[in-house]
């Protein structure tokens, strides 16, 4: 099943309110996927500097780290994952030294994005990353009920596979295999087994050849089989995508203040305002796509 | 409403779905009309499914799924839109939506009226037989595959392969049809056909506001009723 949340603010003043927001979506949304969750949050960036979003095992010592990287490195830790601010221009030097150290793996990166996801019950992952205390501009977010691949914190949602770009899928993709191959030969290296992660590697791979966010939506129509609801996170936009034949089920709302999805309804009833926001079911194999710079 | 009419109020921010329906589940077929007010439903599922009884539900604020499912003799009215699967295999009686309601709207429903004021999302009708279903705004694709019987009137758009597969109901849509399903096919308007949608015109309150004669009736052309002589070769 799997229920998926996005928000994306255009009231600054609710910026301090996403990750409470966000929380008390993901926790309506547990009933269809109480399996595992995780969730992306764009925060606060600084030019010139990388955020690089790490995941250990529990009581791993992130501190750490800090020397082992050098240059300025400076690690929030939050539970299993933590977060690794270096300047931009120091990242890949970063990577190569935190690919020495065993048990950690990078999970994200980006100027903005942070990433958690863990295997659970999705408000007790929520809160132990202390989502509710999370300040940001949009985030998305998604409770898992596996069906392709196993329940791990690696298949977990969101999957990140670009510089602040992050994907949480509802469905399941029928010709992933096929994908995979053609998106390897590319250069890209597959974390999992998992299909979503396939859907978010093209949706990269084809803003890498330079398409938008909004337009790279419209070739995954051409390209992916299957069933999908996606919403899909950039540095500055939210991207939403159903399949053809609107298989998994969605809807929106949108104010003066925010842009809102869910899987259900339920979900967005908690939302300041909602009684009066445009309320409606996202059109079949139409993207819909909101962009920070452009509003 | 009659001085004796009843009414309770149900605040679903205090109580839950199931104990609103074992309420109403209480309820029989002779017991007094009633009038049941229903706030905060806030989206959630299941709520007033299985009414057997000839009450009134009001219910103030959007639903989620199966919302009037399986309905007897009740009268129910969303104040709002309504998740999946409103009033599926209802049996009689009456809902009415103010908003839009999601997929598989009044799907298999045998019998009484579904009355959406906003648009329908895919598959409307799915399977209907029996129900009249009346949508004010435009429908979602797939919609009135395999109907079977009763009426499906839409004021606005339908989406891609209407009435697929459909067997006897009657579809009439006053504007543009995407593509019609397999077998479905526009059909002549007889007299009958406009006085059964001015019918559906006084439920909708628009009766003398519209002329039947802007829809166009669709039903089936009865070609995948019986195996085709031409296909014999095929085993």
């Amino acid at each position: 099943m799997c229920g998926i949340v996005g928000l994306f603010l255009k009231d600054k003043s609710l910026e301090p309110k996403l990750g409470e927001m966000l929380s008390e979506m993901l926790d309506v949304m547990c009933g269809r996927g109480p399996d595992s969750a995780g969730f992306a949050v764009y925060g606060a960036g600084e030019k010139g500097k990388v955020k690089l979003t790490l995941r250990a095992v529990e009581g791993y010592d992130f501190k750490a780290l800090e020397k082992v990287v050098g240059n300025g490195a400076s690690i929030v830790e939050r539970s299993t994952h933590a977060v690794l601010t270096v300047d931009a221009a120091k990242e890949a030097e970063a990577r190569a030294a935190l690919a020495t150290v065993e048990g950690v793996s990078v999970v994200g990166a980006g100027e903005r994005m942070e990433l958690y996801k863990e295997v659970g019950l999705p408000i007790d992952v929520a809160r132990r990353f202390k989502l509710e205390q999370m300040s940001g501009t949009h985030g998305i977010g998604h409770t898992r009920m596996a069906t392709e691949s196993a329940v791990t914190t690696n298949g977990a949602h969101p999957f990140s596979t670009g510089t602040d770009q992050c994907l949480v899928h509802n469905g399941s993709l029928s010709n992933h295999r096929g994908l995979r191959r053609v998106l390897e030969r590319q250069g890209f290296k597959a974390e999992t087994d998992n299909d979503s992660e396939i859907a978010a590697a093209y949706i990269s791979q084809r803003m890498k050849d330079g398409r938008s966010l909004g337009e790279a939506l419209e070739d995954s129509l051409d390209d992916l089989d299957g069933f999908y609801t996606f919403v899909v996170g950039t540095e500055t936009g939210f991207g939403v995508l159903r399949d053809p034949i609107a298989c998994k089920p969605a809807v929106m709302a949108e104010t003066d203040q925010y842009v809102a999805f869910g899987s259900e309804y339920r979900a967005l009833a908690g939302l300041p305002g909602i009684e009066t926001a445009k309320v409606w079911e996202p059109e079949p194999a139409k993207v819909y796509f909101w962009d920070r710079k452009a509003a | 409403m009659n001085a004796s009419t009843q009414s309770h109020a149900f605040d679903l921010s205090s109580s839950t779905v199931r104990e609103l329906n074992s309420a109403l589940h209480a309820l029989k077929e002779g017991s007094n009309a009633s009038l049941w007010r229903v706030t905060n439903p806030r989206g959630l599922h299941a709520i007033a499914a299985g009414v057997d009884a000839p009450v009134t539900v009001e219910v103030d604020g959007p639903v989620g799924y199966y919302c009037g499912g399986m309905n007897k003799h009740a009268t129910i009215h969303i104040r709002g839109s309504a998740g999946v699967g409103v009033a599926q295999n209802m049996m009689s009686g009456f809902v009415h939506i103010e908003g839009d309601a999601s997929q598989a709207a009044g799907a298999t429903a045998h019998g009484g009226t579904l009355l959406i004021e906003g648009n329908a999302a895919a598959r409307c009708g799915i399977s209907m037989k029996g129900v009249d279903i009346i949508v004010k705004g435009s429908i979602g694709h797939m919609s009135a595959f395999m109907a079977q019987a009763g009426t499906l009137t839409v004021f606005g758009d339908a989406g891609e392969a209407l009435g697929d597969s459909i067997y006897e109901a009657r579809l009439y849509v006053r504007g543009s049809v995407k593509s019609l399903g397999s077998d479905c096919v526009e059909k002549e308007m007889r007299d009958e056909h406009k006085a059964q949608l001015f019918e559906r015109f006084k439920t909708a309150g628009v009766d003398g506001q519209i002329d039947p004669g802007e829809f166009k009736r669709y039903g089936s052309a009865r070609n995948l009723y019986h195996f085709h002589v031409d296909n014999a070769g095929a085993y």
